[in-house]
C-alpha cells in the first residue's frame, strides 16, 4: 500500500519559488508519469518524496504519514546515472540491498541466507536479461544494461514507491522499448506506486496510468523566480486503449 | 607524415626510447669519469666502474671488520623496516581518517581544518621536537615519516570520499544502508585504490624523511651510511647506495601499482 497525498505544498529556496500550492492524491499502484519544462520543479518534487529535500509549506504524505526526512528502503530510486556501485559486480550490485537488510553489521550474507538471496538475485537477473553479465563490473556494461540493473537493484528491496528520474534520458531511442517492457513487468510483479519523470512525451503517455504536467500558471517576466510551478494538467491514461496525446494537447505541452 | 601528437612508437621502439636517457646518463658518466681519472688517478668525484665493484664486494658480500655485519644488508634492513612500519601506520591513519572525514559531515567539520593545517607544517621543522620528545631511537624516525606522510594521505583519501556521486549514497540509503554499512560497504571499498595512489605519490617524501632522520641520528641505515661516508668523499659508496635506494623505491612503487591492478580491477581506467 502506498498512496501519496500532497496538500498545499510549497517549495521555496530563499526568494525563488519552485513549487506553489501543489495538491494531489495518487492512489496505490498508480504509475504516474511527470513531464514539464526544465526548472519546473519535477525533480524537486521527486527529491521531496525521496526525503532529501523538505517542503517549505504544506504536507507531503505517504499513506497518511509525512515523508521521512531521509531516504529509506520504502522508496526506491533510479537516477539517470551514477546509481550503481562501481566496485561491485553485477550480481553483487543486485545482492547489496538484500545484504543490507539481512546483516546489520557486516552487510554480507552467509550460508542459507546467502543462498536464498542469491536465488532471488539470480531470478531477477534472468528477468532483466543480465544473467550472462553477472560477474562483470558496471563500467563494462552498456548504458541500457546499467539502467536495467539499476532498476532491478531498486526493486529487489520491494519498495512501496519507486521513483524514476529520467531513467532512460541518456539511452539510445532504440533500446527504450526494451526498458519500457521491463519496467512495466516489474511494476506489475511488485506492488509499487511509480513516479517517473521523463522528457519524452510519447513515453509519458505509453507507460503511465496517469500523467502530470508541471508548469508555471503565472509568469512575471521581470521576476521569473516570483512564481512557482504546479500541476497544470492531470490526465488519467488507459494503457490498454493506448491513449495518445491529442494534437491540441501536444501543441500545448511542447509550447 | 602524421601530426606529432598522433605518432605512437611501437612497443619495441617505446622500450628503446625509454632506455635512451639512462644510456646517455651512463655514457656521460663513463666519459667524464675516464677524463677526470686520466688527469688525476686519485680523483674521488667520479670513480671508475671497477671502484664500484670493489665497494659492492666489501659492503654487500664481506662482513665489516669492526662490527662483523654485512653493512649493505644491515643498512637496507634497518631502513626498510623503518619505512615500511611508517608507511603501514600512515596508510592506516590515512584510510581511517579519510573515511571518517569523507563520510561524516560532523567529522569533516571537526577534523577537516585541523588536518589541513597539520599537513602544512614542514615535518623537518618539528624533527627536533620529535627527537626531544621521543628520544633518538626508532620511534622518532618513524614518527617523522608518519607526520610527513599521513596528513597528505588523509586529505587525499577524504577528497576521494567527497567525490563519490551523491546519487550513489542516496541509492544505498534507499536500499536500507545504515551509516555504518554505507561507510563499510559503499565508501570504504572505493577508497582503497585511492589509498594506493596516495601511498605511491607520498613514497618520495617518505624516503626523504627517512634519510633526513637517519642522517641526523642513527647508527645504521641507508641514509646514515651515505652521510657517514660523505666525510671521506667516498663517491664509490654514495653512488651505489643512491642507485640502490632508487631501485628499492621504484620496486615499491611498481608493487603498489601491481597490487592496485590485481585487487581493484574495477578501478583501472580503460
Amino acid at each position: 500500500m502506498a498512496s501519496v497525498t500532497v496538500k498545499h505544498l510549497w517549495k521555496e529556496y530563499g526568494d525563488q519559488v519552485v513549487l506553489e500550492n501543489l495538491n494531489l492524491h495518487v492512489a496505490d499502484r498508480e504509475f504516474v508519469t511527470i513531464i514539464g519544462a526544465s526548472g519546473c520543479g519535477k525533480t524537486t518534487f521527486l527529491r521531496m518524496l525521496l526525503g532529501v529535500e523538505q517542503p517549505t509549506k504544506g504536507q507531503l504524505l505517504i499513506d497518511g504519514q509525512p515523508v521521512p526526512a531521509e531516504p529509506g528502503p520504502d522508496r526506491g530510486i533510479v537516477f539517470q546515472r551514477y546509481s550503481l556501485f562501481p566496485h561491485l559486480s553485477v550480481l553483487d550490485n543486485l545482492m547489496l540491498g538484500l545484504e543490507f537488510s539481512g546483516s546489520r553489521w557486516l552487510g554480507k550474507l552467509f550460508g542459507a541466507k546467502r543462498r536464498e538471496a542469491l536465488e532471488k538475485a539470480e531470478s531477477l537477473l534472468e528477468a532483466i536479461g543480465l544473467h550472462t553479465a553477472r560477474d562483470k563490473y558496471p563500467s563494462q556494461l552498456s548504458g541500457g544494461m546499467q539502467q536495467r540493473l539499476s532498476i532491478a537493484q531498486s526493486v529487489i528491496r520491494e519498495p512501496k514507491i519507486l521513483l524514476l528520474d529520467e531513467p532512460f534520458g541518456a539511452l539510445d531511442p532504440g533500446i527504450t522499448a526494451d526498458m519500457h517492457e521491463i519496467i512495466l513487468r516489474l511494476w506489475q510483479a511488485n506492488r509499487m506506486t511509480i513516479f517517473m519523470i521523463t522528457h519524452d512525451l510519447k513515453e509519458s503517455f505509453q507507460l503511465g496510468t496517469r500523467l502530470l504536467v508541471f508548469d508555471k500558471r503565472r509568469h512575471d517576466p521581470h521576476a521569473p523566480e516570483r512564481y512557482g510551478a504546479t500541476v497544470t494538467y492531470d490526465i488519467p491514461l488507459n494503457r490498454k486503449k493506448h491513449t495518445a496525446p491529442t494534437p491540441a494537447l501536444t501543441a500545448e505541452l511542447v509550447r | 607524415m602524421p601530426r606529432l601528437v598522433n605518432l605512437y612508437p611501437s612497443r619495441g621502439s617505446a622500450l628503446a626510447l625509454g632506455a635512451l636517457p639512462f644510456l646517455i646518463l651512463i655514457a656521460a658518466y663513463l666519459f667524464g669519469s675516464a677524463a677526470r681519472l686520466a688527469e688525476n688517478p686519485d680523483d674521488k668525484l667520479l670513480p671508475a666502474p671497477s671502484a664500484f665493484v670493489d665497494t659492492l664486494k666489501s659492503y654487500a658480500v664481506e662482513e665489516d671488520r669492526r662490527s662483523g655485519e654485512v653493512l649493505w644488508w644491515l643498512d637496507t634492513g634497518a631502513s626498510m623496516k623503518r619505512l615500511l612500519v611508517a608507511l603501514a601506520i600512515s596508510a592506516f591513519i590515512g584510510i581511517a581518517g579519510g573515511l571518517a572525514i569523507g563520510a561524516l559531515p560532523v567529522m569533516r567539520s571537526l577534523f577537516g581544518p585541523f588536518v589541513a593545517a597539520l599537513a602544512m607544517i614542514p615535518p623537518l621543522a618539528i624533527l627536533p621536537i620529535l627527537f626531544i620528545a621521543l628520544g633518538l631511537g626508532e620511534v622518532a624516525k618513524i614518527a617523522l615519516i608518519v607526520f610527513g606522510v599521513a596528513p597528505c594521505i588523509v586529505r587525499d583519501v577524504s577528497l576521494r570520499a567527497g567525490e563519490l556521486p551523491k546519487e550513489q549514497l542516496i541509492k544505498a540509503q534507499t536500499l536500507g544502508a545504515s551509516s555504518w554499512l554505507l561507510a563499510t560497504r559503499v565508501i570504504l571499498p572505493q577508497l582503497w585504490p585511492r589509498l594506493i595512489d596516495a601511498l605511491r605519490l607520498t613514497l618520495g617524501s617518505a624516503w626523504l624523511f627517512l634519510i633526513a632522520a637517519e642522517a641526523i641520528a642513527s647508527t645504521e641505515g641507508l641514509g646514515y651510511r651515505i652521510f657517514l661516508v660523505r666525510r671521506y668523499m667516498a663517491m664509490d659508496v654514495i653512488l651505489p647506495y643512491v642507485i640502490w635506494i632508487t631501485l628499492l623505491a621504484y620496486t615499491m612503487d611498481w608493487l603498489l601499482r601491481l597490487a592496485r591492478a590485481r585487487f581493484f580491477p574495477w578501478a583501472e581506467t580503460r
